[in-house]
């Protein structure tokens, strides 16, 4: 049934120097800085004030509106302070600092649900929104949302498995040791939808996790299947995976839920399992270590919060000669420049970069070859699109070249020989184009008013 | 523990990791993949084999020569590290006759680099094969010493002596399509002396074989697609299988055409060159089935015996056109009907 996707890359996994190392629980910090805002969407007004005692697993943060999750204390203790700090994403976002008792005293909020097996999507939608759920594979997107706008349109739920991006390994280390929570959570997903089959699909790369899953599928008789898929970046990105597995294209611009599906990251139905059976919210990540500036690299499981120089610490340290820290994968995530920046619900990876300095060319030129176009999964052409940015045609860009389109996945720009930063332009242009869209949509509000 | 303060960090946009093929590695490939031909070739010539490899060094040297001065004249970054140069120069020389003069490869290099390639903006931006055109500028202006084709045994001319043994090419014996030409030509060569090279031409041209080993090599390596390779080489197979002369075995006809000449250097070194040939898959096999057609119709019909390098050079021209029309499906368009019922 596996099929494929259109373009696509294949970057060295470099997954080797975690994929054995079982998931470590990180020891608590002594401080916890909690943004408010972990999560597409509008972000939380803070419940707490300083000087207020908090517990494990208490509601910190009220969401700001439905497009929002609310936000956990990842430790008991008492809050220091309600204040800007730095945070991954850039600049400074309101964040709610817990010094931590060490005392781990579990909040009354943390209650199981009585009976899963009789929960209505609508109850189901309540825990997973209580339990501040979002998509943990990065996108943050509240889980809540997609379950609701999803019911009674898709008919193939799929559970992203695949952790293409390179050195990321704690999907698969949450596949190997904790199969009952990956099965779990895909079975009342099922439930919740009412479908005979939930698709987990992972790639070949991952063979053991799937043979560990088939295992927990065949013991418990669970109403999900494991697809094993090619390893080629990006597998995992939603619309890829879609395609790869149901062999339905979502349609531009629109949700995975218009092509009758809907997607979610294999630590998301984990997260669903705990918040149904145990009651437990988002309180912790497990976050892949590595790269060649980390001495040891490791997967920890974590508070959120955690700054993520403590993450360094318990991997041995960085090398000296370390360039680049990297929150998320090589090819998606973000450049941090402060270690004091905290762990959030998105965050599964945090790299760091030593020795050889990254190859830079001051004056790309484009050599035509066309492999960007090849790599595409999208079909979309970067080498037209940044010609065209690049000659501040953004017209031609966004409509004849269906520059909205792109997914920022960075498979061009990994293939690129000529080393053009195509990814980056498309970011832009894609920024300015909204911004264009939004001037114009405000002029057009400003002449009404002024007709009326 | 590490004092993360001190750590001189970059934060740039992802992605982060690059793959290790550079325009450089690219190029060098190109080079790797000609040498055995252009070896094997030079050491066939025999007493020309010096004058052979001077004039392949003068040619790059050209070449190198021009992009370095034109650059600097023009303030603009300098680039000669990424080798593409070097593959024009060795290109050039290699669809050059191995006598011809000195000057006059540096008068094809100036071409190449500063009119056709620079002019247009360097790398990536012309529109013609720079090798291909270099080597037809010359053949406009000395079409007498781009015609002199020297023979597979011929000895290098004593100090003072102009003479020089010259051969026809296979194609030029079989130029007028007869049976009897045809008879000639495979009288003169075997398909033997064909795929080893032994043939009068083009310094590099030939022996088919290590062409063949080349292309081979950029297709592992990925530096090229088989796209415009298969529907060049294929279209040509294809037509001459159809148009084989009456009372010629059609098996043996295409199997002369496809070895004769410089099908193989063209079908997998110049139509592949990526500045002048289609983006997409689709494009790039429309662009080989064009060089195909166009080939057998020069050889066929012109008044050249070859015509790989104009059939390449007129396709080169309709590269823009291919792009612009040919375009790839993005994932997720809305097929018409499915347009039709929504705007409903």
């Amino acid at each position: 049934m596996a099929q494929s996707f259109f373009g696509g890359v294949h970057p060295d996994d470099k997954k080797s120097a975690t994929r054995a190392k079982p998931i470590e629980t990180l020891e608590a910090p002594a401080e916890v800085v909690i943004p408010m805002s972990m999560h597409i969407g509008a972000p939380c007004k803070p419940l707490v004030a300083k000087g207020d005692t908090v517990q494990l697993g208490q509601r910190i943060g009220e969401p700001g509106g439905f497009v929002s999750a609310p936000i956990h204390a990842s430790v008991s203790g008492t809050v220091k302070a309600v204040e800007p700090r730095p945070s991954s994403m850039g600049g400074k976002v309101l964040s709610v600092v817990i010094e931590n008792d060490f005392q781990n005293t579990i909040s009354g909020e943390v209650k199981p649900v009585a009976d899963p097996g009789g929960m209505t999507p609508e109850e189901l939608v309540e825990v997973v929104r209580n339990a501040g759920i979002v998509g943990l594979g990065g996108a943050t997107f509240p889980t809540h949302v997609k379950i609701s706008s999803a019911l009674g349109k898709a008919d193939y739920v799929i559970i992203n498995a695949a952790e293409c991006e390179p050195y990321i390994t704690g999907d698969h280390r949450t596949m190997l040791e904790r199969p009952e929570q990956v099965i779990g959570g895909a079975t009342l997903l099922a439930q919740c939808f009412g479908v005979d089959k939930v698709y987990i699909g992972i790639e070949a790369n991952k063979q053991d996790a799937a043979d560990v899953l088939n295992r927990e599928i065949a013991k418990t008789g669970a109403p999900v299947a494991v697809e094993v898929l090619h390893t080629r970046y990006p597998q995992g990105a939603e619309k890829q995976l879609c395609q790869a597995i149901s062999g339905r294209q979502i349609p531009s611009g629109k949700l995975p839920a218009d092509a009758g599906c809907c997607i979610f990251n294999v630590s998301t139905a984990c997260a669903i399992y705990r918040a149904v059976y145990e009651g437990m919210p988002i309180v912790s990540k497990v976050v892949t270590v590595s790269g060649s500036g980390v001495i040891e690299p490791k997967n920890l499981e974590c508070p959120i919060g955690t700054p993520v120089a403590k993450l360094f610490d318990a991997c041995g340290g960085l090398r000296e000669d370390t360039y680049k820290l990297i929150m998320g994968g090589p090819m998606m995530g973000m450049a941090q420049y402060d270690t004091e920046v905290p762990v959030g619900k998105g965050t599964g990876c945090m790299l760091a970069f030593a020795g050889d300095e990254e190859q830079y060319v001051s004056d790309p030129q484009c050599i035509r070859c066309g492999k960007c176009v090849g790599a595409c999964p999208i079909r979309l052409e970067p080498i037209f699109m940044y010609k065209y940015l690049m000659k501040g045609d953004r017209e031609t860009f966004e409509h004849k070249l269906h520059g909205m389109d792109c997914i920022e996945c960075g498979a061009c720009t990994y293939i690129c020989p000529a080393r053009l930063p195509l990814t980056h332009a498309f970011r832009m242009g894609k920024q300015q184009v909204q911004a264009d869209r939004m001037a114009a949509k405000a002029r057009a509000e400003a002449e009404q008013k002024k007709e009326a | 523990m590490t004092d993360y303060k001190n750590l001189k960090l970059i934060a740039s946009s992802s992605p982060h990791i690059r793959s290790e093929e550079d325009t450089r590695s690219i190029m060098l490939d190109v080079i790797i993949a000609l040498l055995p031909a252009l070896l094997m070739r030079v050491y066939q010539f025999g007493s020309w084999s010096f004058r052979a490899l001077t004039l392949t060094v003068c040619s790059v040297a050209g070449c190198l020569f021009w992009e370095w001065g034109y650059r600097k004249l023009m303030k603009k970054s300098m680039a000669l590290g990424d080798l593409s140069a070097v593959v024009t120069g060795v290109l050039l020389a290699m669809v050059c006759p191995v006598t011809l003069p000195y000057w006059m490869i540096l008068v094809g290099s100036f071409f190449a680099i500063v009119v056709v390639k620079q002019l247009y903006g360097g790398i990536g931006c012309n529109f013609l094969n720079p090798a291909l055109a270099g080597r037809a500028a010359l053949t406009a202006a000395y079409a007498g010493a781009m015609t002199t084709w020297l023979a597979p045994d011929a000895t290098y001319p004593a100090f003072g002596s102009a003479d020089i043994i010259t051969a026809a090419t296979p194609l030029a014996i079989m130029k007028e399509g007869t049976a009897e030409s045809f008879a000639e030509l495979t009288n003169t060569y075997s398909l033997g002396d064909l795929f080893l090279g032994k043939i009068g031409g083009s310094l590099g041209e030939a022996p088919a074989l290590m062409l063949i080993l080349g292309g081979i090599y950029l297709l592992v390596r990925k530096v090229i697609s088989w796209h415009i390779p298969v529907a060049y080489i294929g279209t040509v197979a294809a037509v001459c299988l159809l148009s084989a002369p009456a009372g010629v075995g059609a098996a043996e006809y295409m199997a002369y055409n496809l070895f004769a000449g410089g099908l193989m250097l063209g079908a997998f070194f110049m139509a592949t060159d990526y500045a002048t040939s289609p983006v997409t898959r689709l494009g790039q096999i429309v662009f080989g089935v064009g060089c195909g057609l166009i080939t057998c119709f020069i050889r066929r019909f012109g008044s050249y015996p070859e015509g790989v390098c104009y059939s390449i050079l007129i396709m080169n021209c309709t590269t823009w056109l291919l792009d612009k029309y040919i375009r790839p499906t993005i994932y997720g368009a809305l097929r018409r009907e499915k347009k039709e019922a929504a705007a409903k």
